[in-house]
């Protein structure tokens, strides 16, 4: 076992991770442990743009894009955090820009705009040419600007470094810790791939950013790395998750593959179409059509397949039509996505339309953030020294829905926030012990798991678990559907406890860290199922068919799940006291304590959301 | 060790039930596996990228389906037969660069080569990609490659003020460098490459690329600096042009082109 001793420890390589080493390194003494290269993080996936209102092509201001982020979220959106994120857009892209982003331009030689889903002029009076991109493979290049200037700043990095614990100096999952009393975060503990060795790493500071959970489901534009893990980690922990039942399942899947084609086709002028040939967007948002967010195009694709106007031979889903667009105009701002269709489906683009089903895609929720990247225990408190940033977390800008282009701009935006606070936090605070024997736990775990002769398959159970997800907690739910979801997690929960690898070396054993991903996903799975099982009402990403409408009146709140020992009462484990975010679920060593938090309104009052 | 195995009950991946009636097909990938012998310690390839010495090959026949990818086959191996097959692996759709590797003798993205594409009358060969250190199965030790993307200056170099806005380029000007900036650092085709074969210290075409990429690009100033690195004994001149470079990059960048771009600068610019 190694030791290392850093001031600033981040957790994850992606956008939200590289933008704040690049300002903590520059402050204090910092390093990133990530489980890919860094420029193999999912970020890299991402293809829009990133949205702000730069006002380079037509009139546009901050204020639209917030009540747009506002409005697309369906009003579950911390307005402040949402108004940071607006107006600090303008400088996330351009400090992107100076860094060197090859952003598309204007003909005078500006950053380039183009139109994206529920970004709109004036509160919604037409669409808005806001999101700045670089062709189709925006995320690839600000992933690699960022990897860039790590290099040039001589970064630290630790790759392929699998966190497995988050050490923290209060036992939260164990106890019950009064709310107000101090709790500091002390370090991590990671396995290294190439050796099997563990290592503990002590910090003032740590700051999340592993990004999403999508592998929760079959089908999904995630990447097979994106486990939930410093969501699950610092679940574990004792701290809560913030509004993981909404989740965004993106339109324009490839379909049967769930590979993102992204939104800038329809932001291009592509065309949703049913077997009819019917442009059905017309009738579920008459005013932005197509470009409506992303949770009611989902909604309104799923309705069309299940009325019967599904297009192919299964009638199983609907088709995006470029066809009309000039081929020449798809090369330059769409090549990546149409070249997915053509080699993964054999389908060309520019004289055929491509099938699209929806296809997981973004936790809105996570761990619970405050403005300044501060991790938060209850509803109030935060954790001292402990940050995060980006997909993991949940500051909440996204509400109970994300617009499209919002997740580039939120790894930047609060990426750079968490990175200069857990700098500025660590070259003022003291060292915090380590606990005793601080690797001794998961490394335990983890030889068992290796060591262990026969058992469960790691494969098996993921599909397993996977299945039920996609059937049960999809675009649409039930309280029936959720229950049989839970019940066959409770079942895999089981069957987990016996999972064994046949892959019993010490280097590189990703099969290994395939079961440890697979226990991640299913706390990640159960936090979901618990929030949309209690939340009787349909909201943005989480549509209930026994509960069609919004509820403000009981559910704007946000949902905060704990995980607490059966021995702690539930009155004293944290959650809330009545109300309809009161009351837990039992597991067999552990049960799932709800609770919430308010919804911070400045400017806008809740509104029917029409497009 | 020949394992012949067929499971049509569960697939990889779920494409043939969205798009109908897809044709299954039996598929034998021959792959090249490896484990070091004290567990750990990365085994140097011999010169001309051949396997280490204990590399042993394994056969596995599968059931496999219309639209599924090389990927999907290693993963059906892995997920449901053996689990300790060893390779990286991330997006699975040709976007982060985890899953270069040597397919029927070429450098491929794991994940952008269907099977239906390749010759399934014969087994398909995978091996881990030539002249880097293999370190487990198809896992190679990166840091090599990483390194020399690392001296060529991979960022953009400005002197002066910072302006307010963004700095301004035009169309032309943004297009002149947009190939070189598709790369993902794959290393399929430093690779791929019969001189980085045989001689570890040449720079590589990634390298050389990423170096392109700021080189045309109209608000780089560091040029000079990068053309001198590459003018190095181990630079741009050790490229003999076979284009193997170019025939093996999964996104489709004319590599080649781009080196002797790079070359072509050097004898005109003056520095």
């Amino acid at each position: 076992m190694q030791t290392h001793q850093y001031d600033v420890l981040i957790v994850g390589a992606g956008g939200a991770g590289m933008r704040a080493a690049l300002e903590s390194s520059v402050r204090t003494r910092t390093a990133v442990i990530t489980k890919l290269y860094p420029t193999r993080s999912h970020t890299g996936a991402a293809q829009g743009g990133m949205c702000a209102a730069l006002a380079n092509v037509e009139e546009d201001n901050w204020e639209w894009h917030t009540f747009d982020t506002v409005k697309g979220g369906d009003y579950l959106v911390d307005q402040d955090a949402a108004e940071v994120m607006a107006k600090e857009a303008i400088d996330a892209v351009l400090d992107l820009e100076k860094m060197g982003l090859p952003f598309n331009r204007t003909p005078e030689g500006r950053i380039d705009q183009r139109r994206f889903g529920g970004h709109t002029r004036n509160h919604g009076e037409a669409a808005v040419r806001r999101s700045c991109y670089a062709a189709d493979r925006t995320g690839h290049m600000i992933l690699q600007t960022l990897y860039q200037q790590c290099v040039k700043n001589d970064v630290d990095f630790f790759n392929e470094f699998y966190v497995l614990d988050l050490l923290v100096d209060h036992d939260l999952a164990g106890h019950a810790v009064p709310d107000g009393e101090e709790v500091s975060v002390a370090g991590v503990v990671a396995y290294e791939l190439a050796t099997g060795e563990i290592h503990v790493f002590r910090a003032k500071s740590v700051v999340l950013a592993t990004g999403g959970a999508g592998r929760i489901y079959k089908t999904t534009s995630n990447a097979h790395t994106l486990t939930g893990d410093g969501m699950a980690l610092a679940y574990r922990r004792g701290i809560p998750l913030e509004d993981m039942e909404f989740f965004q399942f993106h339109p324009t899947g490839l379909a049967g593959l769930g590979i993102l084609l992204s939104e800038a086709a329809r932001g291009e002028g592509a065309i949703l179409r049913n077997s009819e040939g019917e442009r059905f967007m017309e009738r579920y948002a008459p005013t932005i059509k197509d470009l409506a967010p992303r949770d009611i195009v989902a909604r309104s694709m799923a309705n069309e397949v299940r009325e019967g106007r599904g297009a192919g031979p299964n009638k199983d889903y609907v088709l995006l039509d470029l066809t009309h667009l000039e081929p020449a105009h798809i090369d330059a701002k769409l090549p990546d996505i149409t070249e997915f269709a053509r080699t993964y489906l054999g389908i060309e683009p520019y004289t055929e339309p491509v099938p699209v089903y929806p296809t997981a895609h973004y936790a809105m929720g996570g761990v619970p953030t405050n403005i300044a990247g501060e991790v938060l225990r209850n509803e109030t408190d935060v954790i001292r020294g402990l940050y995060a940033a980006g997909e993991v977390a949940c500051v909440s800008v996204h509400g109970s829905n994300r617009l499209g282009t919002n997740s580039l701009l939120d790894i930047n935006v609060f990426g750079k926030r968490a990175g200069i606070s857990a700098a500025e936090y660590a070259v003022g605070a003291p060292w915090v012990e380590l606990p005793e024997g601080p690797a001794g736990l998961v490394q335990a775990e983890l030889e068992d798991i290796r060591t262990r002769p026969d058992g469960e398959r790691v494969g098996d159970l993921r599909k397993a678990l996977q299945d039920t997800m996609d059937a049960n907690a999809q675009v649409f739910r039930t309280k029936e559907s959720l229950e049989q979801a839970l019940a066959d997690l409770r079942g895999l929960r089981k069957r987990f406890a016996s999972v064994s690898v046949q892959d019993k070396s010490r280097a590189f054993n990703t099969d290994l860290l395939e079961a440890v991903e697979l226990g991640f996903l299913l706390d990640i799975s159960e936090t979901v199922l618990v929030g949309a099982l209690n939340r009787d009402e349909s909201r943005g990403g989480h549509f209930r068919e026994d509960f069609p409408h919004r509820d403000d009146a009981q559910y704007m709140r946000h949902t905060m799940v704990y995980r607490r020992p059966l021995t702690v009462p539930v009155e004293d484990a944290g959650g809330d006291r009545d109300g309809v975010f009161s009351g837990s679920t039992d597991f067999d060593d552990y049960r799932v304590v709800l609770g919430s938090k308010p919804v911070t309104m400045t400017r806008y009052q809740p509104m029917e959301r029409k497009y | 060790m020949t394992a012949t195995l067929e499971n049509t009950s569960a697939t990889t991946s779920g494409a043939r039930s969205e798009m109908g009636e897809v044709p299954s097909f039996q598929v034998t990938l021959r792959v090249q596996r490896y484990l070091p012998p004290d567990d750990a310690a990365p085994a140097e390839q011999e010169v001309g990228g051949d396997a280490p010495g204990d590399a042993r090959w394994d056969e596995f026949t599968l059931t496999m389906y219309g639209t599924d990818r090389v990927l999907d086959a290693l993963h059906k191996v892995k997920w449901e037969h053996d689990g300790s097959l060893t390779f990286r692996r991330s997006c699975a759709h040709g976007v982060c660069g985890s899953d270069a590797m040597r397919i029927n003798g070429r450098n491929r993205l794991a994940c952008k080569t269907l099977l239906k594409d390749l010759d399934l009358s014969k087994p398909i060969v995978v091996e881990p990609i030539k002249g880097l250190p293999v370190l487990k199965d198809l896992v190679v030790d990166m840091e090599p490659f990483f390194a020399s993307y690392r001296e060529i200056m991979p960022f953009l170099v400005t002197s002066g003020q910072e302006p307010t806005k963004e700095r301004l380029q035009s169309s032309e000007q943004r297009a002149r460098f947009d190939d070189t900036t598709k790369c993902i650092l794959c290393a399929a085709c430093t690779t791929s490459c019969p001189v980085f074969w045989t001689d570890g210290q040449y720079f590589g075409p990634a390298a050389i690329v990423n170096a392109h990429r700021f080189i045309f690009d109209s608000r780089d100033e560091g040029g000079a600096q990068r053309l001198e690195i590459l003018n190095d004994k181990e630079g741009v001149w050790r490229c003999r042009t076979t284009f193997n470079c170019t025939d093996a990059c999964p996104r489709g960048i004319e590599v080649t082109k781009a080196i002797q771009e790079v070359k072509r600068a050097m004898i005109t610019r003056a520095f």
